[in-house]
Parts: C-alpha cells; structure tokens; sequence
C-alpha cells in the first residue's frame, strides 16, 4: 500500500499521522491478513517485540483468536521475544536491560512465527529478532508485522504486514503511543528538536 | 556502574537491576542454544591470584556463553610466581587489549587498586579479595534467595514475578566464621541493601572486630538463631587454610557441636525454610551430609545461579559502559 505523504511537522513541532481508531483499524486487517495468508490459526505464533511490538502482538492475538471462534486463547497465540541480547549495537548506544521472553508452551518449531514491532526502521531489530529466534527453535515460517513502516533500511529486510507506510526524514522522529505502555493510542511524527521520545524507545 | 569491586559499588536499584537481568540470563540457558551473541569481540581475562576452582569456572562459562574471549591468568606457572607487582600485571593485561578483568586476589583491597590506580581503565570485577568482599557470591546469594522465597507468598505456591523485588521482610541466618568470610561481608551489605534482616552467629573468636557496627544482629548460640524461625539459613565454610596456628576454637569437635547445621536442627527450621552454603563444603563439620543432599539444600542451584549472575554482570559492565565513553 502507498500511503499518502503526511505534511513535514514544523519544526518542534509534532503531528498525529494516527489516531486511536487509525491504529484499532490497521491492528484489525493486519489480523486478518495474517489468517488469510497463514491458513488459519493452527500453526501460528505472534511473537512482539519489547517494548511496544508486546502488547502490540497481543491485541492481533485477540482480534484472531476472536474471528476464529472461541477454540483458541490469545495467550497460546501470543508471546514476547526480547532481543537486547542479540544487538549489534550494544557498545554503541545507551544501556538497555533486556526483557522477559515469553514463548507460548506450544513452542516455536515448525510454526508460523509472526514477529510484531512497532515501527520498523532500519531493520537491525528484525535482524537479532531473527538471531533471537533461531536460538529458540526452528519455526516453518518467520514472517514480520509492524505498525509503522518508516523506511531507511540498512539491511535487507522488510515487512509481510504494514499498518501504515510512513515516509519520513532521517531527522524527524516517529513516537508509537499504546495504551498498555503510555496511557493512549497514537502515532505521532516529531522535528528532533521537539522530543527525545523515539531515543527512548530505540 | 564502571566497577563491581563489592556491594557498596551497588545501590538498591542497580542491584534489584542485575538480579532482573540474571532472571533473563537463566532463561536465555533453559534454550537449544545456550550461547549469545552479547559480548562477541571482547576479550574478558581472568586473573586468579589465589586458588578457586568454582568462581574461575563460573565466570568462564559466564563470558564464554556471552561469546567473550577468555584469557585465564593464573598465579601458578605465571610471571606473579615470579615475583611481577599487581601494576606490572595490569600493564601488561591493558598491553594484551583485556575489555574486562576479573580478580581474585589473596590481598584485601586488591580489586580496588587495580579499579582506581590508573593502570587499566577497563571494568574490574572482584572475584574475592581476601577477607574484604566477594559481590557477585552475594548477588547469587540473594538472587536464589528471592527466586525462592520472593513472589506473592511465603509459603506453598509462589505467584507471580519476582521481578523489581527485594527481599524485604525476609530474614536471613548466616553461620560460621565470619571474621575470614569475604562471603558475609558481601552478603551482609547486599542483603540489608535489599531490605532482609541478617542475624550472624559465630563463636565470639570468629566475629570480627567492629562487627557490631554492622546493620545486623550477632548470636553465639545456633539454637537461639533457630529459634528466631529465619526464612534461610546460610552455612559458611570453616576456612582452616586462613586459620593456621589455629586457636580460634578448641577442638573440631566442639565447634560441630554448637554450630554444625545438623538433621535435627534443620528440622526445627520453620516449613518454607531454605538451607544455603557457597561452597565448597567440609560435610560433617560446619554441615551435615544429609542437610546437604536434603530437600530444604538449594546448594547446587546456587552454584547454576552463579553463571546466570555473573553473565548479568559482565553484561551490564561491558554492554552498557559505552553510555560514558561515547
């Protein structure tokens, strides 16, 4: 999908690109891309991205587990994969602490994994994503959904499913709001200047 | 953190921290593959100026399965036998490209000259320095301590996460010879940090000078302690390498009878109770072989602890000191 190009935020400024029913909607056809392209959802495992690709994650788990019918729990569905360990940035960036990963019992091998982030950006998360994974199983299928897709790719990598494609400038910054995480749902677009949101989250 | 030469390199945040990160790093070894991609390129030595066979191992394993390079450093059959200073070896270790140095050292205060000398500007981790500190036994320590007696209930089942916890309101027993325990110094100072109560109990000649300044309680007697109903009980090694000319107790026989952590007094423990030692061992003296091997003993999970903690900390000193370089 092309999206249409949002106006460059002024500087300092920020601008909503979603809203809260934008992100309910794109959540939504993300998860029925998914049981369309996967056969269902026998085989599937949604693993989110800490921070914001887990609860992320969840909400498609329940939206799939509900179209359905009742014969799965979200939570068989769906999972955390910390990646902190696996960066190559780890030297070069401010220090992290690495979260919970949470695989459902059922186990990733020959699943469908669908990994879930926020916003995909230069592709280096989805890369130890990738590491993180293979040390866990050896699922059928890894496909990825993200949110946000903002460009800028350092790596071969890209998204099965896309919320929304978002052309932004190197310098501005896009700051994913989500209820569980921040106390509402948005997706804003900021100048660098405005905040260090985004640095806070990568 | 720049430093983990003892506890007091730590506040409670920055300690509850490392107990979460260890949490993570015993989950990442429960995997097919155990091995992480972490530290790939870093060169951590191990420089072991005194004999140890589980803490060498331990942080071996810790920075292999980080993917570090190890270097084991060891005085036996190296230039320290032969006489080179603690600056010359650091000199040569800062020559060799060492990321991180982990020290044991037989001399009190070693990790700390070699911290804050100048000679080497990397992470230094004390592994033991003589009677002073040992910080990552204590972090073990407590972190097998919350895993076992954290989380929403005392006793029975335990909910929940132990994560972002202490372990206040626990109370904890530590027995033995305190004066030469890098161990409970260690422990004393992180577990009060972290909010436990610590009773020591010792014979009067094995309680160091000043110990009455320390922020926890000191028995003679191991029944009275028992009596207390402590959450743990930790059986501290009788060190008779550092009690030569001895004259500390009167006979072996004595000190089994007052202080050895025996079947009958482990039964007077109450129910949810753990028994803790760190090792090694002299069984039948400061504890009996079936208190060991029984099921309140959570000896042997301390020692896999021990990895998962050490890799937590050579995570946080080496993954995270870039924020200050760069």
């Amino acid at each position: 999908m092309t999206a249409d190009r949002p106006g460059p935020a002024a500087p300092g400024g920020e601008k909503t690109v979603l809203s809260e029913d934008d992100i309910s909607r794109s959540l939504t056809r993300i998860a029925h891309e998914i049981i369309e392209t996967g056969h269902g959802a026998d085989d599937l495992v949604l693993l989110g991205i800490p921070h914001r690709g887990v609860p992320l994650a969840r909400r498609i788990a329940a939206t799939i587990a509900e179209a359905e019918g009742a014969e799965r729990d979200p939570d068989s569905l769906a999972g955390a994969l910390d990646i902190t360990l696996y960066r190559d940035d780890l030297r070069r960036s401010p220090a992290r602490l690495p979260h919970p990963t949470h695989i459902p019992s059922g186990g990733i091998d020959g699943k469908v994994v669908v990994l879930v982030d926020d916003v995909l950006y230069s592709g280096r998360t989805v890369r130890a994503a990738l590491d993180a994974l293979s040390a866990i199983g050896r699922p059928a299928v890894v496909r990825l959904a993200v949110l946000v897709d903002r460009g800028h790719r350092e790596l071969p990598i890209r998204a099965d499913h896309v919320g929304k494609n978002l052309p932004t400038s190197r310098s501005e910054r896009v700051g994913v709001l989500l209820t569980e995480t921040d106390g509402e749902d948005a997706v804003r677009i900021s100048r660098p200047d405005a905040t260090e949101d985004e640095e806070a989250r990568r | 953190m720049k430093h983990l030469t003892g506890i007091g390199d730590l506040d409670r945040a920055s300690a509850i921290e490392l107990l979460d990160t260890s949490t993570r790093m015993v989950a990442t070894q429960e995997r097919q593959m155990r091995k992480l991609p972490t530290l790939v390129g870093t060169t951590v030595v191990n420089l072991f100026m005194e004999d140890s066979t589980r803490t060498r191992i331990s942080f071996e394993a810790a920075a292999k399965r980080l993917s570090a390079d190890v270097i084991n450093f060891s005085a036996k059959g190296s230039s320290i036998s032969k006489g080179e200073s603690l600056k010359d070896t650091a000199l040569t270790l800062r020559a060799m490209g060492a990321d991180a140095v982990v020290v044991r050292a037989p001399a009190s205060g070693a990790a700390h000259k070699l911290a804050h000398s100048g000679w080497i500007d990397v992470p230094i981790v004390n592994a033991g320095d003589g009677t002073h500190q040992h910080p990552t036994q204590a972090l073990l320590d407590s972190f097998t301590l919350r895993r076992h007696l954290g989380g929403e209930q005392r006793d029975g089942e335990r909910a929940g996460s132990v994560d972002g916890q202490g372990l206040d309101g626990l109370h904890v027993v530590i027995v033995g010879d305190i004066m030469h325990s890098r161990v409970a110094r260690s422990n004393v100072q992180l577990m009060t940090l972290l909010g436990a109560r610590v009773t020591l109990v010792a014979p009067p000649s094995l309680v160091p000078v000043g110990a009455d300044v320390w922020p926890c309680d000191v028995l003679y007697d191991l029944d009275e302690a028992i009596a207390l109903a402590p959450d743990a009980v930790m059986m501290l090694r009788v060190q008779r390498e550092r009690m030569l000319g001895g004259g500390y107790f009167p006979s072996a026989a004595e000190y089994t009878r007052r202080l050895q952590l025996t079947q009958e007094r482990a039964d007077r423990l109450p129910a949810h109770a753990i028994v803790m030692h760190p090792g090694p061992m002299n069984r039948g003296f400061e504890i009996a072989g079936g208190v060991a091997d029984g099921p309140r003993s959570v000896i042997v999970e301390q020692v896999a602890a021990g990895v998962s903690v050490r890799m937590a900390v050579l995570f946080h000193l080496l993954a995270s000191n870039a924020r200050e370089e760069s």
